[in-house]
């Protein structure tokens, strides 16, 4: 009997795909996917169903694991946040060349508001550019019910589907029904065109030629989709097309009584039969997106079209996440006056753990640069980029997964001496490796500190694929080896860690310092774990 | 029924708990919830927050509409205040009145509790004396579900069953702690 659960949409999800028979889970930790891959290592049952369900030390390494899994005709789903998409384009934009075999999910977890993010792109443009189906569910309930519906159209028209989540859904839980018992997985079957997979440009030249061909199919199943739905309206003054959770918050502002004509668009390409339709019986077109304006510039056009509402034509804030009231007052419903802030809040921004090894480096750290002079710390994605706020003022940049180490060399070459770069160990095995084989090669005078704090931190204590391999690995590079450097974190050990940070630094040559002590919330749970 | 709650506090003060335990009692009850909550950088220390509706009919957004929400619960004051927009005109604010000072800036206390005081709904309460009397200081949170049971039209014996199930592997002194904290903050006044 099909039973109720409490879920996150990053699990309800997870248990959708263990449901509709996924062979393997494949990602890298990032807000606001992390939880899907976390639910299936602490799922029995998909522990008893051998699912795959080990890290990736990247989201390339994972989509790529994933198209590997698809070859073999099995259902595979590689996870990532938004930015982890652009780590894993080469073999993303590809898939959509070779096909798939196996269903093949990507699942993208965007951050509008950027919560915990760098940037609120929008991966529909991905799925867009990659020529491919991408649904985007609006409950959790619909999460659930993605995969199996999903993966049986990859199948049928041989194409990987985009699976988009935003924060709101892949981190707010709700009640909802799922199965009782999974389907079996795939019985191993490798692609009947056995070339299907090369992409030679002779190959891939009638692959991409076929997938063209398939974008009028994909419309249409866009037109039918169980995800997509046209409710029509009396009052046609406005038609109103709302996208992915961008439907919830126009039926919360309706009270679920829309006296105006809805498509509710969950599955793209956009089904322009629907939405012509739209076009010809409203006066108005109001575009809720969860978002970047995806659809309402489709609509729009390059010079604009007074027709067409939302973001872009101010009627929906340009930035951020959508909410119930920002959908109130675009559709001039009543909305509350809400009071002024107080005067007495304050801001109480986030900040490192009392007891964290970070903080320990960054003292030492930022001491040795002031003593030195001219130097400059590059940082990079992890709890230690809030190094960049007081008390410690100390990282001057901070762009992207790996970037430090490449930064830092970039400036030590346009003259920058000293050039630091702190990078954390699994942000190292991530992308960092390859920057440091550069800085290697040139023997370039910078030094990249490796916060080794055995875990993946800020997204709650991951593996790292780093653990008890960085020294191996930096050797092996090329490093050589009286200047890689371990030191402790510890208040007491402040001044001789002053001192391998001051050799270090001022040897004209690539160094690399291993600031290794373990984060203290991984270790209060191990302590606490131990206990029981 | 429908009762739309936000939880505030500070990164660690467990309001998440609050939002677990009535999320239990709703799928056990059959009514519908969504909980909204941001994880990510890991907010230790600073401002946090959950949305968490429940209604026996379904509910639409996972986040509660600014200047509808029945109830802000929060365990510290000023991060009471910093939600006060979401409360609709009948709504109340509960908030435990220790402040939690991590910041170099904090407002004066007294200043903040007035203006708390001066809503048309509010409950401030010790809820750090009441933990210390239910047998366990860390019940803060469990004294502040307490209040926000007279609010929400669910029979508060089975949120003590959730309680239970909640706290069993810890062990029965724990459990009992637990129940006198949920009875001590539902008969704060």
């Amino acid at each position: 009997m099909p039973t109720t659960k409490l879920l996150l949409g990053d699990e309800a999800y997870a248990q959708g795909a263990i449901d509709a028979g996924v062979t393997g889970c494949y990602a890298y930790p990032g807000t606001p996917s992390t939880e899907i891959m976390e639910y299936f290592q602490g799922s029995k049952q998909a522990a008893e169903l051998g699912i795959h369900r080990q890290w990736s030390c990247n989201e390339k390494a994972a989509v790529e694991e994933a198209i590997g899994t698809s070859f073999m005709g099995r259902r595979a789903i590689a996870c990532m946040k938004h930015v982890g998409l652009n780590a894993s384009a080469d073999g993303f934009m590809n898939s959509a060349i070779t096909g798939a075999n196996g269903g093949l999910l990507i699942t993208v977890a965007d951050d509008p508001s950027m919560h915990s993010s760098q940037n609120e792109q929008d991966s529909r443009f991905y799925g867009k550019f990659a020529m491919i189906p991408v649904i985007e569910p609006s409950t959790q309930q619909e999460a659930y019910e993605v995969p199996a519906y999903a993966f049986e159209l990859s199948e049928k028209y041989e194409t990987p589907v985009m699976i988009r989540f935003t924060t709101r859904l892949s981190h707010s839980r709700a009640d909802v029904v799922v199965a009782d018992a999974p389907r079996p997985q795939n019985a191993i079957k490798t692609p009947s065109n056995p070339k299907k997979f090369v992409l030679l440009p002779a190959i891939a030249k009638k692959n991409y030629d076929a997938h063209v061909a398939k974008q009028g199919t994909f419309c249409q199943l866009s037109e039918e989709s169980p995800f997509n739905k046209y409710t029509d309206g009396a009052d046609k003054s406005l038609g109103i097309i709302a996208c992915g959770i961008g439907y919830n918050y126009l039926m919360e502002a309706y009270d679920g009584k829309c006296n105006h004509p809805v498509l509710k668009l969950s599955q793209y390409p956009m089904p322009r039969k629907q939405v012509a339709k739209m076009l010809a019986e409203c006066e108005k077109i109001l575009v809720i997106e969860e978002g970047m304006p995806v659809i309402e510039e489709m609509l729009r056009g390059p010079f604009g079209n007074e027709k067409i509402l939302g973001r872009l034509s101010g009627a929906l804030p340009r930035v951020g996440e959508l909410n119930a009231r920002a959908v109130q007052l675009a559709c001039n419903l009543p909305a509350p006056e809400l009071p002024a802030p107080s005067d007495n809040l304050r801001a109480r921004p986030p900040r490192l753990c009392d007891g964290c090894p970070h903080a320990d480096t960054y003292r030492a750290l930022t001491e040795t640069c002031q003593k030195l002079g001219d130097a400059k710390i590059f940082g990079d994605i992890g709890c230690y980029t809030l190094g960049a706020l007081p008390p410690f003022n100390a990282i001057t940049a901070c762009v992207d997964m790996g970037a430090s180490i490449t930064l830092a060399k970039g400036a030590s070459d346009a003259g920058l001496s000293y050039a630091v770069a702190v990078i954390g160990d699994s942000t190292f095995t991530h992308s960092g490796m390859t920057g440091l084989l550069d800085a290697v090669w040139e023997n370039a005078p910078i030094t990249v500190v490796i916060l080794d704090n055995l875990t993946v931190g800020m997204t709650g204590g991951q593996d790292s694929a780093a653990l008890g391999r960085i020294e191996d690995i930096v050797h092996g590079m090329g490093v050589p080896s009286e200047h890689i450097r371990i030191i402790t974190p510890l208040p007491n050990k402040h001044d001789e860690n002053m001192a391998v940070f001051e050799e270090e630094m001022k040897h004209r040559g690539i160094s690399v310092v291993i600031a290794r002590r373990e984060c203290i919330q991984t270790l209060r749970r191990k302590t606490a774990a131990a206990k029981k | 029924m429908k009762c739309d709650i936000v939880l505030a506090g500070v990164g660690g003060q467990g309001i998440l708990t609050i939002a677990a335990i009535l999320g239990k009692v709703a799928v056990a009850e059959k009514i519908h919830v969504k909980q909204s909550e941001i994880h990510g950088m890991s907010q230790r220390g600073g401002s946090v927050f959950a949305h968490l509706r429940l209604s026996d009919k379904p509910i639409f957004a996972d986040q509660i509409t600014a200047g509808a929400a029945d109830l802000v619960v929060a365990m510290e004051p000023m991060e009471a205040m910093r939600h006060r927009a979401n409360l609709s005109a009948t709504g109340t604010l509960i908030t435990d009145q220790t402040p939690l000072v991590n910041i170099n800036d904090y407002p004066e206390l007294p200043k903040l509790l007035d203006e708390i005081r001066a809503l048309p709904h509010s409950l401030l309460l010790d809820t750090t004396a009441l933990a210390k009397e239910s047998g366990n200081p860390r019940n803060t949170n469990i004294v502040l579900l307490g209040a926000i049971a007279n609010f929400i039209g669910l029979d508060p014996a089975i949120i003590e069953k959730a309680i239970a199930a909640h706290f069993a592997s810890k062990g029965q002194a724990v459990v009992d702690a637990a129940i006198k904290a949920f009875q001590l903050g539902k008969d704060a006044r």
